[in-house]
C-alpha cells in the first residue's frame, strides 16, 4: 500500500502540511480561511511537524501492518479498511485513549473539541481521489506518496 | 545607548481579516521579522528586520501578507535623496564599508532595450521553427585559421565545449551558494547539454558525476584546485575579475566555511576564505600566458581554458592580450553582473555595460584577425532570450546567466546574499535554510527556463529567416538602435532604426 514518506533533507518546517490537513478535515475542506475563521473550534491537524536542530519532517500515522492500536482498541472502533488504511470509527469510539498509549509513534492525538474529547489520526485522505492533502500541498515536495519499499 | 537613526526599509502588511495565526511566516523568516507573541496569542511584525524577500508572502496560505516600502518622506532634495541620507546614517553608526549582494541596481541605460531585431518580409522568407529545424548548437573554443587540406573538408579541432543552447550557468561558488543550489545547476546543465560553472570554491565530491558538464574556476584564491579536479572537469576558467566588483577580491567569512565547504575548498574549518584582488602570479599578459599554458599542460591540452574579466575601460586591448596569451574563451562580465557580496560603491560605480564591452572586443578582435582564436562569452545582466539573441548578433558566441538562474530557483532579489541568511536557501550554508532548495524542483525549473528561451530564440531566428545561430553571430545588420546617440551607435557598430 502507498504511504506518505517525509524527506527530511527537503522539509522546510513551514507547517503548511498541518494547515492543510486541519482544513481538509474541517467543516470547510475547500477553504483555509473559512476553516480557521468559521469553525467553532480551531481545526486540528492529524499530521505533526516534528522539528529539531538537525532535521524536520511532517509525520503521521504509519498504518502499521500489525497495528497495535487495532489490537488495543476496546470497542473495535479502530479498524483497517480494504485498502489497508487504519481508520477510527468515531461512532464506536468511547475516547478511552488506549490507542494513544498503544501507538509506538505517538501519532494518535487527543484533542479537545469544545469540552468533548476526540481522538484524531491520519486517514490518508482516503476519501479523496488524489494524493493525501499534506502531500499535495507540501511546497518543497518533502512529503511524498509512494508504495512501501519503493526507492526514492 | 545612543538612539539609532535607522528606519525600517519595509513595512509588513498583515491583513487581520485573513491571518489565521498559523505561524507559517514565523517558521519561514530567518530574519525574525515575524514573531509569535505568546501573551497576545498572535503573530506580530518586526518591520526593521524585514528584507522584502517575499518568502512569507509566497508561503502564507491565506494571502494575508504583503510587503510595502516603508514610506517616510524626507524634505525634497534632488541631491540628498532619502537613500543617500539613510546610507550616511548607516555608515555613521557602523563605521564600515556598505556591503550588498546581486548586481548593480542603478538606473543606468540598459542598451539591450535600445536594440531592435530585424524580421523577414516579402524579399526573403521567414522560417517556422515548428516546421523546420533551427540549429542552436554552439561550440566554444579556438577555431583553426583555415582548412589545411581544403579538398578533405576536415580539420583537426582543438578542444571545444559543445552547447545545445548558447547559454551557460555562470560561476557561483560553493560557499557563496548552497550545495543544493549547485546540485540544481549541475543536474540542469547536464540535462540541457550545456555547461555550468562551479565558481572559485572547487567542486563538491557529490557532484563529480556532473564533472563533464562542469567548468571549474581558477581564481586568485585557488580554492579546491588540484590536478585531478582539473582533469575531471569539462572546462577550465581563469577568473581575473567579475562585473559586480572589478578590481576587488573576495572574502568568504569563516562562519560560512563549514565542514563541506572547508573540505571542498581545502582550507581549514572556520577560517576566512580570502581571494586576493589580483592573482599574485599574474601581473602581465605574459604571466597570464604562463598560467593558461600550465593549465593546458596539466590537462594534456584536452581542455578548453577560458579567461573571465570584468568589463572595464580599454577592454578591447585587454581582450586582445588575453587572446594572444592563448585563451580559448574570453568571458566579458558587464557591470550588471551579480555577486554574493560586494562593496556597494564598487558595485554601483565601476565597470562598463556588457553590451559596449562585447561590441568593442568583437570589433577589435576582427580587426586584428584573431577573432577565430577565441570564443566570446558575455555575462552580466542577461534577463531573457531577446537579450541573448541581441548579444549573439553583437558578436557573442554564448552567454552566461547567473542572476536569471537564481531567480528561477526562487531568488526574489532582496540583495541580502551577504548576510548568509537567504530565506530561499540559495546564498546560505545554514542547514535549515539549505533544505529549502529541493534540487529535483530546482533542476526542473532551470530546465524549463532554458527550454522556454530555446523556443523563443528559435522563433526570433526563424522570423529573421535564419536557421542556424551561427548565421546570426556577429551579424549586426540584424540590429538597429533606437534612442541612442551617434557615438553609442558607432561603438555598438549598428545603424539607427529607420536606416
Amino acid at each position: 500500500m502507498k504511504k506518505v514518506v517525509a524527506i527530511k533533507e527537503y522539509c522546510v518546517a513551514c507547517g503548511l502540511c498541518e494547515v492543510y490537513c486541519a482544513t481538509v478535515h474541517s467543516r470547510y475542506p475547500d477553504s483555509v480561511l473559512k476553516a480557521f475563521k468559521l469553525s467553532p473550534q480551531k481545526p486540528v491537524s492529524r499530521v505533526f511537524l516534528e522539528k529539531s536542530e538537525q532535521w524536520s519532517g511532517g509525520i503521521q500515522c504509519r498504518h502499521c501492518k500489525d497495528a497495535p492500536c487495532i489490537a488495543a482498541c476496546i470497542t473495535g472502533a479502530m479498524y483497517r479498511n480494504r485498502d489497508g488504511i487504519v481508520l477510527l470509527d468515531e461512532e464506536r469510539c468511547v475516547q478511552c485513549s488506549t490507542c494513544v498509549i498503544a501507538c509506538p509513534y505517538g501519532l494518535i492525538k487527543e484533542s479537545d473539541m469544545g469540552g468533548r474529547k476526540v481522538l484524531l489520526k491520519c486517514d490518508l485522505c482516503y476519501q479523496l481521489a488524489e494524493s493525501p492533502t499534506c502531500v499535495t500541498y507540501c511546497p518543497n515536495e518533502a512529503l511524498i506518496w509512494v508504495e512501501e519499499g519503493e526507492t526514492l | 545607548m545612543a538612539i539609532s537613526l535607522k528606519l525600517p526599509e519595509f513595512l509588513v502588511v498583515r491583513d487581520k481579516e485573513r491571518c489565521i495565526e498559523c505561524q507559517v511566516c514565523v517558521n519561514q523568516c530567518a530574519n525574525e521579522a515575524h514573531i509569535w507573541d505568546q501573551d497576545l496569542e498572535q503573530v506580530v511584525s518586526n518591520d526593521v528586520a524585514c528584507v522584502n524577500c517575499h518568502r512569507c508572502v509566497v508561503y502564507c496560505p491565506t494571502r494575508a501578507l504583503r510587503i510595502e516600502e516603508w514610506k517616510q518622506d524626507f524634505k525634497k532634495n534632488a541631491n540628498w535623496d532619502g537613500i543617500s541620507i539613510k546610507q550616511t546614517y548607516l555608515q555613521a553608526e557602523s563605521g564600515g564599508t556598505l556591503l550588498i549582494g546581486m548586481g548593480n541596481d542603478k538606473a543606468y541605460p540598459i542598451y539591450w532595450d535600445h536594440l531592435l531585431l530585424n524580421a523577414s518580409q516579402v524579399t526573403n522568407p521567414s522560417i517556422d521553427p515548428l516546421r523546420e529545424p533551427i540549429e542552436l548548437r554552439t561550440y566554444l573554443g579556438r577555431k583553426p585559421d583555415l582548412l589545411k587540406n581544403p579538398s578533405a573538408f576536415r580539420e583537426e579541432l582543438p578542444p571545444q565545449l559543445q552547447l545545445e543552447v548558447p547559454v551557460m550557468f555562470s560561476a557561483m561558488s560553493f560557499g557563496s551558494v548552497s550545495l543544493n543550489t549547485h546540485r540544481s545547476l549541475a543536474a540542469a546543465a547536464s540535462e540541457l547539454g550545456i555547461y555550468w560553472n562551479a565558481g572559485e570554491g572547487g567542486l563538491h565530491e557529490d557532484l563529480f558525476s556532473y564533472s563533464p558538464k562542469t567548468i571549474v574556476q581558477v581564481a586568485s584564491g585557488r580554492f579546491g584546485i588540484n590536478a585531478s579536479m582539473l582533469k575531471r572537469a569539462g572546462g577550465i576558467e581563469i577568473k581575473i575579475g567579475q562585473g559586480a566588483k572589478p578590481g576587488i577580491g573576495g572574502h568568504l567569512p569563516g562562519e560560512k566555511v563549514e565542514e563541506d565547504v572547508s573540505r571542498t575548498r581545502r582550507i581549514p574549518y572556520g577560517s576566512d576564505a580570502i581571494s586576493p584582488a589580483p592573482h599574485h602570479d599574474i601581473y602581465s599578459i605574459e604571466d597570464l600566458r604562463q598560467l593558461i599554458y600550465s593549465l593546458k599542460e596539466a590537462t594534456a591540452y584536452e581542455r578548453v581554458v577560458g579567461v573571465k574579466v570584468a568589463a572595464v575601460h580599454n577592454i578591447a586591448a585587454i581582450a586582445s592580450g588575453i587572446a594572444r596569451a592563448g585563451a580559448d574563451i574570453i568571458v566579458l562580465d558587464g557591470f550588471r553582473g551579480g555577486t554574493g557580496a560586494a562593496p556597494l560603491r564598487i558595485r554601483d560605480n565601476v565597470g562598463l555595460p556588457a553590451e559596449f564591452a562585447l561590441a568593442a572586443v568583437d570589433q577589435r578582435l576582427r580587426e586584428e584577425g584573431i577573432r577565430n582564436e577565441v570564443s566570446l562569452v558575455i555575462a552580466g545582466g542577461i534577463r531573457n532570450s531577446a537579450d541573448i539573441i541581441k548579444a549573439i548578433a553583437l558578436g557573442a558566441d554564448a552567454i552566461y546567466i547567473g542572476t536569471a538562474a537564481l531567480i528561477a530557483l526562487g531568488c526574489h532579489m532582496c540583495q541580502k546574499c551577504y548576510t548568509g541568511k537567504c530565506n530561499w536557501g540559495i546564498a546560505t550554508q545554514q542547514p535549515d535554510l539549505v533544505r529549502r532548495v529541493n534540487p529535483k524542483i530546482g533542476r526542473e525549473r532551470l530546465v524549463n527556463l532554458v527550454r522556454s528561451w530555446e523556443h523563443e530564440m528559435k522563433e526570433m531566428l526563424g522570423g529573421m529567416g535564419i536557421n542556424a545561430i551561427e548565421s546570426l553571430r556577429g551579424n549586426r545588420l540584424m540590429l538597429r538602435g533606437v534612442g541612442l546617440n551617434a557615438k553609442e551607435l558607432e561603438i555598438l557598430g549598428i545603424k539607427a532604426a529607420g536606416e
